[in-house]
């Protein structure tokens, strides 16, 4: 479904990609772990189109993406979860969802898809006329998740969707990611939470310094040493 | 005329002034609320609008209404057509380049106009001029069409802001761009979008300008943009309702000092721009994000 090759990426002389390359295939969950500023969010923002890569090719879906605009990408049935939640604080929790399905025409998708995110978050729905801003930072992770979902993409990017979360709602989240990619989405995860993330991962990708270092099944990087050593803190 | 009514005289004059200052601040709020650009040759809009009506009016003899609607479709396009030109190549650029081209936009429209219709001075058709005696109170036919017009237009572009999709998508945009783009928002429509509404309420403010002052010339846009401008910012730059409030309050200051406190003290009209000016310095003291403005979090 996405085949990412060589990319390379620069921050005025920062080069904080080196030669990424990876794939996620139709149906799976993937995710890519490594510490701060190993290039996680960039390799993300890379695939949605938010940053071009100097060089290096991008296909989603056989198609060449590399210099697809990011809101030309949500068409194409690739959503982004970007990360710190970013919802749009100054709107409600209703106008957020309907600007998830901003591409779809069809009122009615939208109005069934927005009872069917309050069947699955109830929380938003008893705050539907909230502004976001005023919610608190689980309930907007759930939403900024939902406000994806709005649009029913292939494939959806998710950044550190449990960053900031109590324990509990680590779980829900990740619990919610399963349910996610069991209804049929495939789901590229980054994690910092490499535990929780290699656990449901069917495969997973390290990244060091911009590098894929490792790359296998998530359940053979639970067992793997130096990813113990170095992220699972065993 | 005694001094009750001079004040209540005032204040209506100061409303039909302050709707013209709150349609164009509204132009600045918009633009600045999605590329945190101010645009000052949104002034020359304003221009551009006036200079446009009377040329339909005089050359080719239609109504004002006519001339009204050409100063629109002119405008919005002089709008779009200057954010794609001078303003799209910097986006990414220090804010600082964008403002300097900006000045240079208002330069290179104030001179163009100079050099095809003189920096003369040209009589604008009087119209609307009819006065209304209520009591003691003139009001004049333009004081009432202005302001109807006003509050229908700022009553239409809450609506559209609040409920259409390309209204929602403009507030996504001017809260996070980069976010509004991965919900499948074309950022570069919403910003021409701005522009084009922007321009059209300054060309609506031009031609009205124009009708209450009537004579057009080549630095007309200068104050009144400038008086928008303080508007926009004293009323929350990037805040909608700011904008509109912003715009009354300062055409209620403008026509009190110089229609009723120099009544008292005959030397206030010299004064009437400094103490705007000082209005918008104390309020920014008090209260940096202007009146309805939010304190602004820096994005990361
Ligand atoms: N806008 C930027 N300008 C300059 N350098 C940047 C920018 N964004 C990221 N970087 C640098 O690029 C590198 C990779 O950053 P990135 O945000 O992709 O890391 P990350 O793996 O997502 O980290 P974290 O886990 O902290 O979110 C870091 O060294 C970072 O400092
Ligand atoms: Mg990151």
């Amino acid at each position: 479904m996405l085949q990412v090759k060589n990319i390379n990426v620069y921050y005025d002389n920062i080069h904080a990609l080196s030669d990424v390359s990876f794939e996620v295939k139709q149906g799976e969950i993937v995710t890519l772990i490594g510490a701060n500023g190993a290039g996680k969010t960039t390799t993300l923002k890379s695939v949605s189109g938010v940053i071009k890569p100097k060089s290096g090719e991008i296909h989603f879906k056989q198609q060449p993406i590399v210099n697809t605009p990011s809101h030309q990408l949500l068409p194409l049935g690739m959503a982004h979860v970007p990360e710190g939640r970013r919802v749009f604080s100054r709107m409600t929790v209703e106008e957020n969802l309907e600007l998830g399905a901003y591409i779809v025409k069809n009122k009615v998708q939208i109005k069934e898809d927005k009872e069917k995110m309050f069947d699955q978050f109830p929380r938003l729905k008893e705050r539907r006329k909230q502004l976001a801003g005023t919610m608190s930072g689980g309930e907007q992770q759930m939403l900024a998740i939902a406000r994806a979902l709005m649009s029913r993409p292939e494939l959806i990017l998710m950044d550190e969707p449990s960053m900031g979360l109590a324990p509990v709602l680590v779980q829900e989240i990740f619990k919610i990611i399963e349910r996610i990619n069991k209804s049929g989405m495939t789901v590229l995860l980054v994690e910092q939470n490499a535990n929780m993330a290699l656990q449901i991962a069917h495969r997973a990708y390290v990244l060091e310094t911009g590098k894929v270092v490792l790359s296998g099944e998530g359940k053979q990087l639970l067992e793997d040493d130096g990813v113990r050593k170095a992220y699972l803190g065993a | 005329m005694d001094y009750g009514t001079l004040f209540i005289q005032q204040i209506i004059n100061g409303l039909h002034l302050g709707s013209i200052y709150a349609l164009i601040a509204l132009g600045y709020t918009m633009v600045y609320g999605i590329v945190r650009l101010i645009n000052f040759a949104h002034g020359e809009i304003i221009m551009v609008g006036a200079y446009t009506s009377y040329i339909m009016m005089n050359v080719f003899g239609v109504n004002i209404v006519v001339a009204l609607i050409a100063a629109v479709i002119v405008c919005s396009i002089f709008g779009v057509t200057i954010e794609k030109i001078a303003y799209k190549p910097l986006r990414n650029a220090p804010k600082m380049w964008a403002l300097i081209t900006a000045i240079g936009v208002s330069f290179f429209l104030q001179s163009t106009v100079m050099v095809i219709f003189g920096v003369n001075a040209i009589p604008y058709p009087t119209l609307f001029s009819d006065l209304i005696q209520v009591g003691s109170l003139q009001i004049s036919q333009i004081m009432i069409v202005s302001l109807a017009l006003a509050l229908a237009l700022m009553l239409s572009l809450e609506l559209f802001i609040k409920k259409t999709r390309l209204g929602k998508a403009m507030r996504a945009s001017s809260e996070d761009a980069e976010a509004a783009a991965l919900m499948g928002i074309s950022v570069d429509k919403t910003i021409s979008t701005a522009f084009m509404i922007g321009s059209a309420l300054a060309a609506i403010g031009g031609v009205l300008f124009a009708v209450a002052y009537p004579q057009i010339k080549p630095l007309m846009g200068v104050m009144p943009g400038l008086k928008a401008f303080i508007a926009a910012v004293l009323g929350g730059i990037g805040v909608i309702p700011g904008a509109m409030l912003g715009g009354f309050i300062l055409g209620l200051i403008e026509s009190l000092t110089k229609g009723f406190v120099s009544a008292f003290w005959p030397n206030a009209t010299l004064w009437a721009d400094a103490i705007l000016f000082s209005v918008l310095i104390i309020v920014l003291l008090l209260k940096p994000s202007g009146i309805l403005g939010k304190n602004v979090r820096e994005k990361v």
